[in-house]
């Protein structure tokens, strides 16, 4: 805190966004307020892999793998890359870690605040939009390789189905439909889930669907990590519906990640599509 | 050469008490009571767009009587700090005690600062801990005095007639239904001049009511009680009599102040009336434009 007294900012009306607020009051606070010496600078922080995406009838999951790698370095093995935004919507994170994860705690600072100030919570394409604007403030940084990609998905309660938005580093905010994925193993993801994805899945379908997608990402990119039977480490998996956003226990993702091994004991590159 | 008039800095002080504690009491009360699994806050309210109660940050909430303005400022005053707190540090590192504090402060600063009028505010910063007994409830004056309250406390318009419903049915540790009901009863209790009680059923739409609830499982124990979950819990209560209208109540004009009728033939008759400036007092007609010249 500054002083006894709050200062006279905090109690000016008007500003109804925190990272509005904070950029008057401690810009220092700020994720792509600091100044970095020129050169690239990729090489020296973790980097976040694989995220995807999937709706179904009555919500939408995302789910991420556990892995960050600085180069050829596994940087760590339970990474969380999934993490709730508020209580309709969740973000999953690709890129430099450090900044991302302190991007995503701007983000959910960001739609808490606009909910307790307003009293009510911002639209989905207002929350799109925000996280938009936060990803545009960090394009000097992207520019020397500390890169953040979110993946953005939720509930709309107005539309009544689940949504998801990507982003591209310069603030570029995109629409999906179904299912999308980023991150290095994204490609993989996706074309997995394009023969895998169905119209009429059901919750434990679509998981099912994005961790067989994470599972392909895991067997052909080597900075996503596969589910780790030794450790039993696996997927974060968030389920958003009509109830709000929850993260599937561990032991409900196991035993579908579990059931997907055993496929892939059989048939290794996982179910088979139909040809027509 | 004028003199100065000298006033004492008690009168002074006294003044500006009076005046504050004046706009305060023309509200209506709040509530708070500690049950079981956390704290309830209870206030007649017939608007349902501009609460008394709010939450503050996971575990805190907010709670005032006196001038909308000047509460709702220091609300969003301490939603931002709580916030920048929470985002500089961590989210366990905002207390109530901390925001207390802030407001404390301010409201003393303000206070006795001869620049600036008083306000015209009561608070409540609650905060719930992991059990009852770490449960706090602070209660901030127009002066900033801070005092610590235990099990229940009442500020605003009646507020010692409903704290003395409250002394006499207050028990440690009851169920949120008992506590929802207490509350609602006591905001209901009045006493007439000649200390004669009555008890008035509030309307279920007059009624805003929220709780820091200890059993949630998200990190925000702050909801807000539905109407149907209210109705529920309160159960019949008999026929509801909404409160008298207040000095106050419709401030802000709700409607134009001379809404006689335009008499074009009275030449004493100046005023607009309903009828808007550009238009024929008479018949009501918009002007026509003149006629353009050929």
């Amino acid at each position: 805190m500054t002083g006894p007294r709050l200062p006279a900012a905090f109690l000016q009306p008007g500003v109804s966004s925190f990272s509005e607020f904070l950029a008057e009051q401690s810009p220092d606070l700020l994720p792509g307020r600091r100044a970095i010496p020129q050169g690239q600078a990729g090489d020296l922080a973790p980097h976040g892999t694989t995220i995807v995406a999937a709706t179904f009838t009555g919500g939408v999951v995302m789910a991420g793998d556990r892995r960050a790698t600085m180069g050829n370095i596994i940087a760590q093995r339970d990474i969380e890359k999934v993490f709730p935004a508020d209580e309709f919507s969740a973000v999953g994170i690709a890129g430099t870690a450090g900044l991302a994860v302190e991007m995503v705690r701007l983000f959910q600072t960001e739609l808490e605040h606009y909910e307790k100030i307003e009293g009510t919570t911002l639209s989905m394409d207002g929350k799109a939009n925000r996280l938009a604007a936060l990803i545009r403030a960090n394009l000097g940084m992207a520019m020397q390789g500390l890169a953040v990609v979110p993946l953005f998905a939720g509930y709309d309660l107005q539309a009544g189905q689940g949504r998801i938005f990507s982003y591209d580093v310069t603030g570029g905010r995109y629409e999906e439909t179904a299912f999308h994925s980023v991150g290095s193993g994204s490609l993989f993801a996706r074309g997995s889930l394009k023969k895998l994805y169905r119209d009429d899945l059901d919750e434990t379908g679509c998981v099912t669907a994005t961790i067989q997608a994470l599972y392909d990402a895991a067997d052909d990119d080597s900075a996503t990590g596969g589910p780790d039977l030794t450790r039993r480490i696996f997927p974060v998996v968030q389920v958003i519906t009509a109830e709000g956003a929850h993260r599937l226990p561990d032991s409900d993702v196991a035993d579908i990640a579990d059931r997907v091994i055993a496929g892939r004991m059989t048939r290794p590159d996982g179910p088979a599509a139909s040809l027509t | 050469m004028s003199m100065p008039f000298y006033v004492s800095p008690e009168q002074l002080m006294k003044d500006r008490a009076d005046f504050a504690r004046k706009g305060i009491a023309r509200g209506r009360s709040v509530v708070t009571v500690q049950y079981a699994g956390g704290i309830l806050f209870v206030s007649e309210n017939p608007s349902q767009a501009l609460h008394k109660v709010s939450e503050i940050y996971d575990r805190i909430a907010f709670a005032a009587v006196g001038r909308y303005n000047e509460f709702e400022n220091l609300r969003i005053a301490g939603v931002r700090l709580a916030d920048m707190r929470g985002y500089a540090y961590d989210r366990r590192d905002v207390t109530g005690r901390g925001l207390a504090n802030a407001y404390a402060q301010t409201l003393g600063t303000i206070f006795s600062s001869g620049g600036e009028k008083p306000y015209e505010v009561e608070l409540f910063v609650a905060e719930i801990g992991d059990e009852a007994a770490a449960d706090q409830i602070y209660r901030l004056t127009y002066d900033g005095q801070v005092a610590d309250e235990h099990g229940y406390a009442v500020m605003g318009g009646a507020a010692d007639v409903v704290a003395s419903y409250l002394t006499e049915h207050y028990t440690d540790g009851t169920s949120l239904q008992e506590a929802v009901r207490m509350a609602v009863a006591a905001l209901g209790h009045s006493t007439d001049d000649k200390g004669a009680t009555t008890d008035r059923v509030i309307p279920l739409k007059d009624l805003e009511v929220a709780i820091l609830d200890r059993t949630r499982t998200q990190p925000r124990k702050f909801s807000r009680l539905s109407p149907a979950r209210l109705e529920t819990l309160l159960g019949h209560r008999g026929p509801a009599v909404a409160a008298p209208t207040q000095p106050g109540d419709s401030a802000p004009g709700t409607a134009p102040s001379d809404t006689t009728p335009d008499d074009p033939a009275d030449p004493t008759d100046q005023e607009s009336g309903n009828v808007s400036p550009l238009e024929d007092p008479g018949t009501g007609e918009p002007p026509t434009a003149p006629p353009v010249a050929p």
